[in-house]
Protein backbone atom coordinates (compact mmCIF):
# COMPACT_ATOMS: atom_id res chain seq x y z
CA UNK A 1 0.00 0.00 0.00
CA UNK A 2 2.23 2.80 -1.18
CA UNK A 3 1.29 6.44 -1.13
CA UNK A 4 -0.51 6.52 -4.47
CA UNK A 5 -2.86 3.69 -3.43
CA UNK A 6 -3.73 5.44 -0.17
CA UNK A 7 -4.34 8.73 -2.00
CA UNK A 8 -6.45 6.88 -4.57
CA UNK A 9 -8.59 5.26 -1.89
CA UNK A 10 -9.12 8.56 -0.08
CA UNK A 11 -10.04 10.51 -3.22
CA UNK A 12 -12.51 7.89 -4.44
CA UNK A 13 -14.11 7.59 -0.98
CA UNK A 14 -14.47 11.38 -0.86
CA UNK A 15 -15.98 11.37 -4.33
CA UNK A 16 -18.50 8.71 -3.39
CA UNK A 17 -19.38 10.58 -0.19
CA UNK A 18 -20.14 13.81 -2.04
CA UNK A 19 -22.09 11.92 -4.69
CA UNK A 20 -24.25 10.49 -1.88
CA UNK A 21 -24.86 13.85 -0.28
CA UNK A 22 -25.76 15.37 -3.66
CA UNK A 23 -28.23 12.54 -4.31
CA UNK A 24 -29.82 12.93 -0.88
CA UNK A 25 -30.07 16.66 -1.54
CA UNK A 26 -31.66 16.00 -4.91
CA UNK A 27 -34.30 13.72 -3.42
CA UNK A 28 -35.20 15.52 -0.21
CA UNK A 29 -35.03 19.23 -0.97
CA UNK A 30 -38.45 20.92 -1.30
CA UNK A 31 -37.96 22.99 -4.45
CA UNK A 32 -36.41 22.96 -7.92
CA UNK A 33 -33.82 25.64 -7.10
CA UNK A 34 -32.67 24.03 -3.85
CA UNK A 35 -32.31 20.68 -5.66
CA UNK A 36 -30.26 22.40 -8.32
CA UNK A 37 -28.21 23.98 -5.55
CA UNK A 38 -27.37 20.58 -4.10
CA UNK A 39 -26.54 18.71 -7.30
CA UNK A 40 -24.75 21.57 -8.99
CA UNK A 41 -22.17 21.90 -6.25
CA UNK A 42 -22.14 18.37 -4.86
CA UNK A 43 -21.68 16.65 -8.20
CA UNK A 44 -18.99 19.08 -9.36
CA UNK A 45 -16.82 18.40 -6.33
CA UNK A 46 -17.53 14.67 -6.41
CA UNK A 47 -16.60 14.36 -10.09
CA UNK A 48 -13.44 16.36 -9.49
CA UNK A 49 -12.35 14.19 -6.55
CA UNK A 50 -13.12 10.94 -8.35
CA UNK A 51 -11.34 11.97 -11.53
CA UNK A 52 -8.26 13.18 -9.66
CA UNK A 53 -8.29 9.87 -7.76
CA UNK A 54 -8.44 7.89 -11.01
CA UNK A 55 -5.72 10.07 -12.50
CA UNK A 56 -3.45 9.33 -9.53
CA UNK A 57 -4.20 5.62 -9.84
CA UNK A 58 -3.27 5.75 -13.52
CA UNK A 59 0.16 7.17 -12.72
CA UNK A 60 2.01 9.65 -14.90
CA UNK A 61 1.02 9.09 -18.56
CA UNK A 62 -0.93 10.63 -21.43
CA UNK A 63 -4.07 8.89 -20.23
CA UNK A 64 -3.88 10.47 -16.79
CA UNK A 65 -3.35 13.81 -18.51
CA UNK A 66 -6.65 13.23 -20.37
CA UNK A 67 -8.35 12.30 -17.10
CA UNK A 68 -7.13 15.52 -15.49
CA UNK A 69 -8.39 17.38 -18.57
CA UNK A 70 -11.84 15.86 -18.08
CA UNK A 71 -11.70 16.87 -14.40
CA UNK A 72 -10.87 20.49 -15.26
CA UNK A 73 -13.48 20.51 -18.03
CA UNK A 74 -16.21 19.15 -15.74
CA UNK A 75 -15.18 21.72 -13.12
CA UNK A 76 -15.99 24.43 -15.69
CA UNK A 77 -18.88 22.73 -17.50
CA UNK A 78 -21.07 21.69 -14.55
CA UNK A 79 -21.62 25.23 -13.20
CA UNK A 80 -22.40 26.40 -16.75
CA UNK A 81 -25.05 23.72 -17.13
CA UNK A 82 -26.44 24.49 -13.68
CA UNK A 83 -26.69 28.17 -14.55
CA UNK A 84 -28.40 27.38 -17.85
CA UNK A 85 -30.97 25.13 -16.20
CA UNK A 86 -31.72 27.55 -13.37
CA UNK A 87 -32.14 30.49 -15.79
CA UNK A 88 -34.42 28.41 -17.99
CA UNK A 89 -36.46 27.37 -14.97
CA UNK A 90 -36.71 30.91 -13.62
CA UNK A 91 -37.59 32.43 -16.98
CA UNK A 92 -40.25 29.84 -17.65
CA UNK A 93 -42.14 30.94 -14.59
CA UNK A 94 -40.91 28.73 -11.73
CA UNK A 95 -41.02 30.73 -8.52
CA UNK A 96 -38.62 29.88 -5.63
CA UNK A 97 -40.28 28.02 -2.73
CA UNK A 98 -41.28 30.22 0.19
CA UNK A 99 -41.54 29.05 3.80
CA UNK A 100 -45.33 28.83 4.12
CA UNK A 101 -45.96 27.26 0.73
CA UNK A 102 -46.51 23.55 0.07
CA UNK A 103 -43.49 21.53 -1.10
CA UNK A 104 -43.34 21.45 -4.92
CA UNK B 1 -7.62 -2.86 -5.83
CA UNK B 2 -10.03 -4.00 -8.51
CA UNK B 3 -12.54 -5.00 -5.84
CA UNK B 4 -12.37 -1.49 -4.41
CA UNK B 5 -13.05 0.02 -7.85
CA UNK B 6 -15.92 -2.42 -8.35
CA UNK B 7 -17.48 -1.47 -5.02
CA UNK B 8 -17.27 2.25 -5.90
CA UNK B 9 -18.96 1.46 -9.21
CA UNK B 10 -21.69 -0.52 -7.43
CA UNK B 11 -22.27 2.37 -5.04
CA UNK B 12 -22.64 4.76 -7.97
CA UNK B 13 -25.14 2.42 -9.64
CA UNK B 14 -27.23 2.39 -6.44
CA UNK B 15 -27.17 6.20 -6.44
CA UNK B 16 -28.30 6.26 -10.08
CA UNK B 17 -31.30 4.10 -9.18
CA UNK B 18 -32.14 6.48 -6.34
CA UNK B 19 -32.04 9.42 -8.75
CA UNK B 20 -34.38 7.56 -11.11
CA UNK B 21 -37.12 8.26 -8.57
CA UNK B 22 -36.68 11.99 -9.22
CA UNK B 23 -36.61 11.40 -12.99
CA UNK B 24 -39.93 9.53 -12.92
CA UNK B 25 -41.83 11.48 -10.26
CA UNK B 26 -40.19 14.89 -10.61
CA UNK B 27 -43.02 17.45 -10.48
CA UNK B 28 -41.94 19.20 -13.67
CA UNK B 29 -39.65 18.91 -16.65
CA UNK B 30 -36.99 21.00 -14.91
CA UNK B 31 -36.62 18.62 -11.96
CA UNK B 32 -36.22 15.82 -14.45
CA UNK B 33 -33.47 17.74 -16.23
CA UNK B 34 -31.59 18.27 -12.97
CA UNK B 35 -31.82 14.54 -12.27
CA UNK B 36 -30.65 13.66 -15.79
CA UNK B 37 -27.58 15.88 -15.57
CA UNK B 38 -26.80 14.27 -12.19
CA UNK B 39 -27.09 10.81 -13.76
CA UNK B 40 -24.81 11.99 -16.59
CA UNK B 41 -21.96 12.87 -14.24
CA UNK B 42 -22.31 9.54 -12.42
CA UNK B 43 -22.26 7.61 -15.67
CA UNK B 44 -19.02 9.37 -16.55
CA UNK B 45 -17.33 7.96 -13.46
CA UNK B 46 -18.85 4.49 -13.97
CA UNK B 47 -17.49 4.50 -17.55
CA UNK B 48 -14.00 5.25 -16.33
CA UNK B 49 -14.21 2.56 -13.64
CA UNK B 50 -15.24 0.02 -16.28
CA UNK B 51 -12.24 1.13 -18.31
CA UNK B 52 -9.95 0.47 -15.36
CA UNK B 53 -11.53 -2.93 -14.69
CA UNK B 54 -11.03 -4.01 -18.33
CA UNK B 55 -7.46 -2.61 -18.38
CA UNK B 56 -8.30 -0.61 -21.54
CA UNK B 57 -8.10 2.78 -19.94
CA UNK B 58 -6.95 4.74 -23.00
CA UNK B 59 -10.05 3.69 -24.97
CA UNK B 60 -12.50 4.40 -22.17
CA UNK B 61 -10.93 7.76 -21.33
CA UNK B 62 -11.73 8.96 -24.85
CA UNK B 63 -15.28 7.63 -24.56
CA UNK B 64 -15.84 9.37 -21.24
CA UNK B 65 -14.32 12.60 -22.56
CA UNK B 66 -16.84 12.62 -25.41
CA UNK B 67 -19.60 11.72 -22.97
CA UNK B 68 -18.76 14.67 -20.71
CA UNK B 69 -18.81 17.06 -23.68
CA UNK B 70 -22.12 15.70 -24.98
CA UNK B 71 -23.66 15.81 -21.51
CA UNK B 72 -22.89 19.52 -21.29
CA UNK B 73 -24.13 20.29 -24.81
CA UNK B 74 -27.32 18.26 -24.27
CA UNK B 75 -28.10 20.08 -21.06
CA UNK B 76 -27.47 23.50 -22.61
CA UNK B 77 -29.60 22.73 -25.67
CA UNK B 78 -32.48 21.32 -23.62
CA UNK B 79 -32.47 24.26 -21.22
CA UNK B 80 -32.37 26.75 -24.12
CA UNK B 81 -35.41 25.03 -25.63
CA UNK B 82 -37.30 24.76 -22.35
CA UNK B 83 -36.72 28.41 -21.56
CA UNK B 84 -39.57 29.42 -23.85
CA UNK B 85 -41.45 26.12 -24.25
CA UNK B 86 -41.46 25.07 -20.60
CA UNK B 87 -44.76 23.95 -19.08
CA UNK B 88 -45.26 27.01 -16.86
CA UNK B 89 -44.72 29.44 -19.72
Amino acid sequence: MNVTDILFVLFMAGGLFFFTTATIGLLRFPDFFSRLHATGKGDTLAVFLSLVGLGIYEGFSLTSLKIIFIAVFMFLAQPTATHAISRAGFRSGLKPWLKEEKKS
Amino acid sequence: MNEYLLSIGMGLCVLVFLILYRVVFGPGVFNRMVALSAIGTKTLIILLIIGFLYNRVDMFVDISMVYALLNLIGTLAASKYLETQGENY
